[in-house]
């Protein structure tokens, strides 16, 4: 699933639309959230390399990591010298100070931002270099931010806001991914953050700590595993919830489906004391029942309770015709047979 | 005889062995950030000495960038020599750099010029110190930048955290630009009473080994000082291109005996060892 929020940013934005935006999000106990940074980042990298992805280069706002961390990692998954072009990296740490720079500007695709607090200038630098790879056409580019949490060191909410927005609407961006470390900040920016993604990957610990337990053994198993909780906006509106497992190895990172019904009894079924599922045997006790509207063929035979009073002799018979879409449908489906429509 | 490798060295990762005579084995791995948290009761600064002892071991060819904000020279040396290191020594062979900074932000001249740039001065040192050693050598070294301690970065940074934190991460970059290693003490116990624990746990999300010294949670004991707890998330090793998981959690007790010579720490529930 990891994947296929992947190729959701890989499709970029229609024209006239948002682009999609990822946010990475995670917290002290499983900070596993620069794995997944770095697993989009070199799956984007191959599409874009590929010549599959609707972005045709990459920039990368280096906040947490310097810049070469991102050209190492890029080299080593066989990105060369030759197309470093169509990456940027963007190193945003020195405010406003004079020459410490341990990066030669420009060199091997790294220019250095000196300017932190002014998010403009940030956004008119970040399109500027995106279009340098591009070129002037209409061939669009993707953005990826290390970290937000870092940008928000210096500047009010509000700033990053405007940014992240001005960012996703801009006809040349096709796809945003960014990172952001919640238990730094309070409930309503991340909730701020959040809404301006149209998919939240939360990297949160498999097993709950429970209070006086001492928590050493488990903090130890959440970094190598942990529980990657997927919310993905669709185009039509609609919500898909989604989890999968990340396993932290020698060679990276890998993912593991979780069984579709213990994810679904997970997220959407809330706490409840009765049961909302059905077993085996249930349904299929509960297929045997002949409901109301389906006696109707069998009605010579049988005589209804009114008949038998004799109630109804005179008055004309009342009938409900009922006739079932199909036969996959359960006959008693609260299902919106309009559902698949893209409105 | 000295036990070649303790298990605090395991836990940071530092390969270390008396007989061998492989070289640069005892620095800690290229590229790590080791935060060290402690507290009033429980002083950590012994790991500090530990790894200043590693680093500077006669058959390793690694270097220390020092930064001092809360100790002399002098203090350092007498600790060292102890442990059997002359720091005079290393300092001449130019693989000891000393920052003394215990003025930094109370000179006249640094005084108000801490925000608009003191803190940055003091990077561009480090950056120089790191690149001419590079240059020196030849081949690229590994590096180990010492911070003692960052709370008193903060002091000097008017209690700004923000600056200090900017001064932080500017030393942080050099650990992937050169392949050092960054090693911070902090104490924990600052924090606490603030709103948010947030300072520290944005440097917990920068480092990738984790030492916290805290008193024994079962109380006070006669020969046990406290326990340490090293939370070692695993560097990526450029040299050898892959994750190096080292140890996920390890718990020790360490006793402060008269000399410094006996800290060594070991496994909690293992008191035979406690001794040395």
């Amino acid at each position: 699933m990891a994947e296929s929020t992947c190729r959701v940013l890989r499709d970029g934005a229609l024209e006239g639309e948002l682009a999609p935006a990822l946010t990475i999000k995670d917290s002290i106990l499983t900070p596993l959230s620069f794995h997944v940074f770095d697993y989009v980042l070199s799956q984007l990298s191959s599409y874009v390399l590929a010549g599959k992805s609707q972005s045709s280069g990459m920039v990368i706002v280096a906040l947490t990591r310097s810049p070469s961390y991102y050209v190492n990692m890029l080299n080593s998954g066989g990105i060369d010298g030759v197309s470093m072009d169509k990456w940027h990296v963007l190193l945003q740490k020195l405010k406003g100070c004079g020459q410490i720079g341990s990066c030669p500007d420009s060199s091997s695709g790294v220019t250095v931002f000196r300017d932190v607090r002014n998010l403009e200038k940030l956004f008119s630098a970040v399109l500027e270099l995106g279009k340098g790879i591009v070129g002037q056409g209409k061939d669009r580019f993707c953005i990826a931010i290390d970290s937000v949490t870092e940008l928000l060191r210096d500047v009010p909410l509000s700033s990053l806001a405007g940014l992240l927005s001005n960012l996703r609407s801009h006809e040349r961006v096709s796809s945003l991914f960014w990172l952001l470390h919640s238990d730094i900040h309070n409930t309503s920016t991340n909730a701020a953050v959040e809404y301006m993604s149209s998919i939240v990957a939360s990297v949160e610990s498999t097993a709950q700590l429970k209070s006086g337990q001492q928590g050493l053994f488990l903090l130890e198993q959440n970094l190598r595993k942990a529980k990657l909780r997927m919310r993905l906006k669709r185009r039509n509106g609609r919500v898909r919830l989604m989890s999968e497992e990340i396993h932290v190895e020698q060679s990276g990172v890998t993912f593991t489906s979780i069984s579709s019904e213990e994810s679904v009894a997970q997220t959407l079924v809330p706490k409840v004391h009765f049961n909302l599922q059905l077993s085996e045997k249930e349904q299929l006790d509960r297929s045997k029942v002949v409901l109301p509207f389906e006696h109707q063929e069998e009605q010579n035979g049988v005589a209804t309770e009114a008949e038998k009073s004799g109630m109804t002799e005179n008055s004309s018979r009342g009938e409900i015709i009922y006739l079932r879409d199909s036969d996959d449908e359960r006959p008693d489906s609260d299902e919106d047979p309009d559902d698949d429509l893209d409105i | 005889m000295e036990r070649s490798s303790n298990l605090l060295d395991e836990a940071l990762g530092i390969i270390y062995d008396n007989s061998s005579l492989s070289s640069s084995s005892s620095s800690l791995p290229n590229g790590s950030c080791v935060l060290i948290e402690d507290c009033v009761e429980t002083s950590a600064s012994f790991v500090i000495h530990h790894i200043l002892k590693r680093s500077l071991s006669p058959n390793s060819s690694s270097s220390v960038v020092f930064l001092s904000l809360s100790h002399p020279f002098s203090h350092y040396d007498r600790i060292l020599r102890k442990l059997g290191c002359n720091l005079a020594a290393q300092r001449d062979n130019r693989r000891f750099f000393f920052f003394d900074m215990l003025m930094l932000g109370c000179t006249e001249q640094s005084l108000g010029n801490i925000h608009s740039g003191g803190l940055i001065e003091l990077y561009g040192k480090i950056q120089k110190a790191i690149e001419d050693s590079n240059s020196s050598s030849g081949n690229s070294k590994c590096i180990t930048i010492v911070l003692d301690d960052f709370s008193l970065i903060e002091v000097a940074a008017k209690g700004s955290f923000n600056h200090s934190l900017d001064f932080l991460r500017y030393c942080y970059t050099l650990t992937s630009e050169f392949g050092c290693s960054l090693v911070i003490l902090n104490h924990e116990d600052i924090y606490l009473e603030e709103e948010s624990a947030t300072p520290i746990l944005q440097m917990e999300y920068l480092a990738n080994i984790l030492i916290k010294a805290e008193p024994l949670s079962t109380g006070l004991a006669a020969d046990v000082h406290g326990q340490l707890t090293v939370l070692n998330k695993g560097t990526y090793d450029k040299t050898r291109n892959s994750m190096n998981k080292g140890l996920g959690l390890e718990e020790r007790a360490w006793s402060h005996g008269q000399l410094m010579r006996n800290v060594v720490p070991s496994r909690l529930g293992v008191p035979s060892m406690l001794r040395v």
